[in-house]
């Protein structure tokens, strides 16, 4: 007998995975700030203001997670479009050029773009913003070049053979063949960029990187680590989002096997 | 349905093809035979212009290929290459669809033809229309890439060493799926390989050639018979090109009348001569006797009367 070869979908039991859990202590550690006096003036005796209260835990997250969500937006838009492009006539010869400046982008460190660009659009979110998306443009534009290799030749040439127009093998072979890869690009690019978020407090944008640069110059250790805690609690729950997203995605093209 | 008229092709100033002339009738299985750069895939991969020829013109139909729209000509040729190429992204059945989809047939239309194709390569398309390909054997794959190159009803198969990659066993029962389906549909087909027994065994003509030109073409027969020069020769095999040749004859001329009892040993009715020499051979016995599809005894054969007219 035929075994039925497609698994059917679940939807991700939020309570029943790691990913619930993150975002609910994410959210209890930013709402719930204000109400830990007692715990981090045991902990740490010798301050005398344990608690971070000069700005709300809960308006820096959001902050953070504007400032993340714009600049990353941009970064996937800008790579993702380029890495496209090379898949065209005229747009293979830029490659070689692309993969340079990728390249280029990432070596410069996050500080030393957030430091040039302040001179050019003074200080707060913009220089942040542009800083953030030079920086996350490099993992995503190489993960959707590495996509597009990923397709194997001889599937690209019988799409050809069988009369497919170039803008039905750009949709239908190129971008779901290289969708899994372009995710785990897009996922690397994320994840740092909500770790350079914190960073980009040097230079006057909100985010939770606040609490540690407060706490670090004025040797408040419980800050540093309210304002860690944040931003690490952040990057687990958005990574686990990604690998949640890219299990739906493998559950509706690779059903198992048996 | 298809001619080459001096037709060349170069590659970075090198002659890849050169003077090609070649007609192929409608109908017609033809395999163009030679060894690695030969040019044989060349020669086919210019027909739905997935490489451009330089000179001379091809005719599809009657009309030169240059002057159709490029995605047009190519949905009315079928493409079925060694490595398959299947969408693995895609099901079954959706892969087989794909060029009657570009053309914008009805949903139910597709349904049907998906169907059609599998039951025609001997899959049952309720076990398999919804497995993607990499669930699928060697063998099953390669059936869903002729299933693929034939949804849309083409005027023409072009097929790149589609066999090739596949175990004996495999390759032999898609041989024969393909010759039966040729028979049936009549289809006109253009086959590359490199393969002699596999061009001899498929072929209605072959075309041979060496190093970008024609060397000869005609029925399978007549080049072993009558090769055109020594590469022929040595290509078709100088030693055993007689046995070949058995390959081709069918036992069913040769047989007489039984004389006394029946020989332990029987052989089908529709066997080669080949086939006849190489069971002789094994069980060292110069009688056989023929029997038909249902076993019966309808008579005997003699090695001595193998190689008479």
């Amino acid at each position: 007998m035929p075994q039925p070869r497609t698994r059917p979908l679940k939807a991700p039991r939020l309570w029943a995975h790691p990913l619930g859990w993150s975002v609910l202590a994410l959210l209890v550690l930013a709402y719930g700030l204000p109400h830990t006096q007692p715990l981090f003036a045991a902990l740490f005796p010798a301050l005398p203001r344990p608690v971070y209260v000069q700005e709300p835990m809960a308006e820096l997250l959001w902050q953070h997670m504007g400032l993340v969500l714009l600049s990353s937006t941009a970064a996937v838009t800008l790579a993702t479009a380029a890495g496209l492009a090379t898949t065209s006539k005229t747009g293979q010869a830029f490659k070689p050029l692309m993969e340079t400046l990728a390249n280029m982008g990432q070596t410069i460190p996050p500080v030393a773009v957030l430091a040039l660009a302040v001179p050019v659009v003074g200080f707060g979110e913009w220089p942040a913003m542009i800083a953030l998306t030079i920086f996350g443009v490099l993992p995503v534009l190489q993960a959707t070049l590495a996509g597009l290799a990923s397709v194997p030749p001889s599937v690209l040439d019988s799409a050809r053979a069988m009369g497919m127009s170039p803008r039905q093998l750009l949709m239908e072979v190129h971008i779901p063949l290289a969708l899994p890869v372009w995710l785990a690009g897009v996922r690397v690019s994320v994840i740092v960029n909500i770790g350079t978020s914190a960073i980009a407090s040097t230079v006057g944008a909100k985010t939770l990187g606040l609490p540690i640069l407060t706490g670090l110059s004025g040797f408040n250790t419980a800050y540093v680590i309210q304002g860690a805690m944040m931003v690490g609690l952040l990057a687990i729950a958005a990574d686990l989002a990604f690998e949640v997203l890219a299990r739906l995605l493998d559950g509706t093209r690779m059903p198992p096997a048996h | 349905m298809i001619s080459f008229e001096c037709v060349s092709k170069f590659h970075e100033g090198v002659a890849a093809i050169t003077d090609l002339n070649l007609h192929i009738q409608a109908g017609e299985l033809l395999v163009l035979l030679g060894p690695s750069g030969s040019g044989k895939s060349t020669v086919l991969k210019m027909v739905n212009r997935m490489v451009n020829h330089d000179g001379g013109e091809i005719l599809f139909k009657g009309k030169n290929i240059n002057g159709f729209d490029v995605q047009d000509l190519r949905r009315r040729m079928g493409y079925a290459i060694q490595s398959t190429g299947l969408f693995p992204h895609r099901t079954v059945a959706q892969n087989i669809a794909t060029v009657p989809r570009l053309l914008g047939w009805e949903p139910r239309r597709v349904q049907a033809r998906v169907d059609e194709m599998l039951t025609l390569l001997a899959m049952d398309p309720k076990a398999f229309s919804h497995r993607l390909p990499h669930q699928l054997s060697g063998g099953q794959q390669q059936r869903v890439g002729v299933a693929r190159a034939m949804a849309a009803d083409p005027d023409v198969l072009l097929m790149d060493e589609p066999f090739s990659a596949l175990d004996p066993v495999t390759r032999a029962a898609l041989q024969l799926s393909l010759k039966e389906i040729h028979r049936a549909t009549g289809k006109t087909i253009l086959f590359v390989t490199h393969d002699i027994d596999e061009a001899l065994l498929l072929a209605t003509r072959i075309a041979l050639l060496k190093q970008g030109r024609l060397v000869q073409v005609g029925k399978p027969l007549e080049l072993l018979q009558q090769p055109a020069n020594d590469f022929a020769v040595d290509f078709f095999g100088r030693s055993d090109g007689g046995l070949k040749q058995l390959s081709l004859r069918p036992l069913a001329p040769h047989i007489k009348a039984l004389e006394g009892a029946p020989a332990l040993h029987t052989i089908s009715h529709t066997a080669t001569l080949k086939e006849t020499i190489s069971l002789m051979a094994t069980h060292r016995v110069s009688v056989l006797s023929v029997v038909d599809d249902h076993k019966a005894v309808l008579g005997q054969v003699q090695a001595a009367d193998l190689l008479e007219n």
